[in-house]
């Protein structure tokens, strides 16, 4: 009797001691998940402001982009510049000197500037772009000839800054850019509402320029399309059919083991490397053109498929065995198992993959430098052999420019980089939430 | 089927030929198995299975015979092998990169490890049902639909309605189901689900149904409808049931089999394995000293 009375109160105080150290440990416990709770709140805090600061700086310099300034200008077409022989033959008037019409319509407008250097700075405030839209609109229309008609022409990039207030006015003379004569041109301008801020179409339509006023993104867009399009096309087959083989179908043995190693390690390979390699096979063996988007593809290609592979692979992985056994237990063929179960229920994940794959590819531009994608030009790709640059690559030499108009530029192209980045995203996103299935 | 009477499994406790606890002698033939392994007319003849798993040798020396028309019961501690010689009868041990088979099994006379047997044709003729509720995550008709589909069995699309319509009623799940067909199968009660996969093995008339715990993820009374369902099934295929409920075994089966540590141990009509059971093995699993 005793004995059972002892064990009770023995039973008794185990119960009490280990209450009492629960609640010990509880202040403990509940202290160390704040702190851990603490340090999350920190991590997101701090990568959020990283974050933000970027945005800041670049939104703060590059959202001028969507606005640059014109000059209003009455300008006659004169005929003696246009077509002096009067033939009206079109290869004459393509060939004309169409500067000459803006000179002269700057000219009227301020008829008191005599001297060579005096009337060269005030032609300097239009920019040359003026002539080629005067000339492909005598082009369009032959009967413009000989008539008078008020245009908005893009203004020199100097004037631009002026007007977005990049230039200050206090500054002495020499180190403004602008003269006073130019600013007082300007402001006369100005107080007549011949000067002004309009939508920036230049900039989505041009390619490439030495002149800032006239630099175009889409040049580097369509570039970027079409090597961001042989990517895609060539990667995600590839991408998956390698993890499909390698998950499904491929015995587990040494070969299959040194294969995964060498792809993981191929995720980990300096982006250039790939560049060399492009320059060393597609171009020099192959023969391949320089600066295409076609090289620049094939080149991303070989980058994005190890990161590719290593997500499909996991996406395959994370498909439930009871699937796999259902449809094999039916009698379904390995490749009948894969392609009607396995494969839509990995989608998702693939796809995943595939996005992240593509926009370290939209990103990238060391590999493409190797393969010629540097190089200044003008004209808007229009086949996946023409020469062409891509966004990356574009903004690389904007921020190398010397003009200061540049610098709007550059941030402009960033803006349109990220707005690419956030499309592709919301398509990750969305065609993931279509395919998704649960079981 | 027969409730198992506990004080007779008590009674025949005591007889000397089962004091050891060891597996029973190995026979002339070669198999350490009480009772009669053999079947008048056997769709399934199982010949001295062995599998290994790597090293481990998961079934040692297995031979039964598996009748038309019959449930054969498979029972057992976890781990002895009973799923394993299951899965030998449609060789879905295939799929196991290290699982090594020897032995023979002969389905209607015909070795299925033979060389020239296609395992896709096989799994046509020896259908199975798993543990857990795995209906594809598509409509309940494209479950059904799926292995008639795949096999060519259905010449057009009403002769396809046909055989999804009958398989779901012969599965009893027409009516809750008839109108809501293009449903994800998923959606349905787990009960539904593992009897939508019944649904879905029927419907390519396989001989053999191959069924793994088919209830041990179920409640009671979706237990009892499946239990149902297996009986009225008998009337045309062969059924192995593996399970862990010697209450199911004893309701379902006509014939029970006690695996062990990777044997057979014994073999015997249901009626006889819970009321008299030979070995001593035997009679300590269903009298719940261990397992």
């Amino acid at each position: 009797m005793s004995n059972s009375e002892s064990a009770a109160v023995t039973a008794e105080n185990a119960a009490q001691r280990s209450r009492r150290l629960v609640q010990q440990s509880l202040r403990r416990r509940y202290r160390a998940e704040r702190l851990f709770q603490a340090y999350g709140i920190l991590a997101v805090t701090l990568g959020l402001v990283f974050v933000g600061f970027l945005f800041s700086s670049i939104i703060s310099t590059g959202w001028t982009i969507f606005q640059q300034s014109y000059l209003e200008l009455e300008v006659h077409y004169d005929p003696e510049v246009i077509d002096p022989a009067g033939n009206g033959d079109p290869e004459e008037i393509g060939l004309a000197d169409y500067s000459a019409l803006i000179k002269a319509a700057l000219r009227a407008r301020f008829p008191d500037v005599e001297g060579r250097s005096d009337r060269r700075a005030l032609y300097g405030l239009a920019s040359g772009a003026g002539q080629f839209e005067l000339r492909s609109r005598v082009l369009d229309d032959p009967s413009l000839i000989g008539r008078t008609e008020t245009l908005w022409l893009l203004a020199d990039d100097r004037v631009d800054l002026l007007m977005k207030g990049k230039v200050d006015r206090e500054l002495p003379e020499e180190t403004r850019g602008l003269s006073d004569q130019e600013i007082g041109w300007i402001d006369v301008l100005l107080a007549d509402g011949q000067l002004d801020l309009r939508f920036n179409r230049a900039f989505f339509t041009n390619g490439d320029s030495r002149e800032p006023e006239q630099a175009g993104v889409w040049g580097a867009v369509v570039g970027s399309l079409f090597t961001l399009g042989v990517t895609l096309l060539l990667s995600f087959p590839i991408g998956v059919a390698a993890a499909v083989y390698l998950e499904e179908f491929a015995p587990k043995n040494r070969a299959t083991d040194f294969i995964e190693v060498n792809i993981n390690n191929l995720a980990a390979v300096p982006s250039i490397v790939f560049g060399l390699l492009g320059l060393a096979v597609f171009i020099q063996l192959f023969g391949l053109p320089r600066s295409a988007p076609l090289v620049g593809g094939l080149v991303l290609t070989l980058m994005t498929l190890p990161t590719i592979i290593i997500a499909s692979r996991a996406a395959l992985k994370g498909v439930p065995p009871s699937i796999r056994e259902a449809a094999l237990g039916m009698g379904a063929s390995q490749v009948q198992t894969v392609a009607h179960h396995v494969l839509p229920l990995a989608m998702p994940g693939m796809l995943t993959g595939a996005i992240i794959g593509m926009a370290r590819a939209l990103g990238e531009s060391a590999p493409l430098l190797m393969i010629g994608m540097v190089a200044f030009i003008v004209d808007v790709p229009g086949s996946l052999t023409d020469p062409s640059t891509v966004l990356p690559v574009q903004v690389y030499l904007w921020a190398d420019s010397p003009e200061r108009a540049f610098l709007e530029r550059t941030s402009g192209a960033i803006l349109v980089l990220l707005g690419f980045l956030l499309i592709m995203n919301a398509t990750a996103v969305i065609l993931r939430q279509k395919f998704e299935r649960r079981w | 089927m027969a409730t198992v009477p506990a004080a007779a499994i008590r009674q025949s406790g005591s007889s000397s030929s089962k004091a050891t606890g060891a597996p029973p002698e190995r026979s002339a033939e070669g198999h350490r198995t009480v009772g009669e392994i053999q079947v008048k007319d056997p769709v399934i003849v199982c010949r001295k299975v062995n599998v290994f798993y790597g090293d481990k040798h998961a079934i040692r020396d297995v031979s039964l015979d598996i009748a038309h028309n019959e449930v054969i019961a498979m029972i057992g501690p976890s781990g002895c092998g009973k799923s394993t010689f299951l899965r030998c009868m449609n060789r879905l041990n295939d799929t196991i990169p290290t699982a090594r088979f020897t032995g023979s099994i002969a389905l209607d006379g015909q070795d299925i490890y033979d060389k020239r047997q296609d395992v896709v044709q096989l799994r046509a003729r020896v259908g199975m049902v798993f543990q857990k509720p795995n209906p594809f995550p598509k409509s309940v008709y494209e479950n059904v639909a799926y292995g008639p589909r795949i096999h060519g069995l259905a010449a057009d699309r009403t002769e396809l309605d046909d055989i999804v319509q009958t398989s779901l009623k012969r599965a009893g799940l027409w009516e809750e189901v008839k109108d809501r067909l293009e449903q994800p199968g998923t959606a349905l009660s787990g009960g539904q689900q593992q009897r939508l996969c019944i649904a879905r093995t029927i419907a390519v008339n396989p001989e053999v149904i191959l069924m793994d715990e088919p209830c041990s993820a179920l409640d009671p009374i979706a237990t009892a409808r499946i239990e149902d369902l297996i009986d009225e099934l008998r009337q045309n295929y062969a059924i192995c049931i593996v399970t862990h409920s010697m209450q199911q075994a004893a309701r379902v089966s006509q014939r029970t089999a006690y695996f062990h540590l990777g044997d057979l141990i014994e073999v015997g009509s249901t009626d006889q394995i819970f009321t008299n059971p030979r070995h001593k093995l035997t009679e300590d699993y269903i009298t719940g000293r261990f397992g």
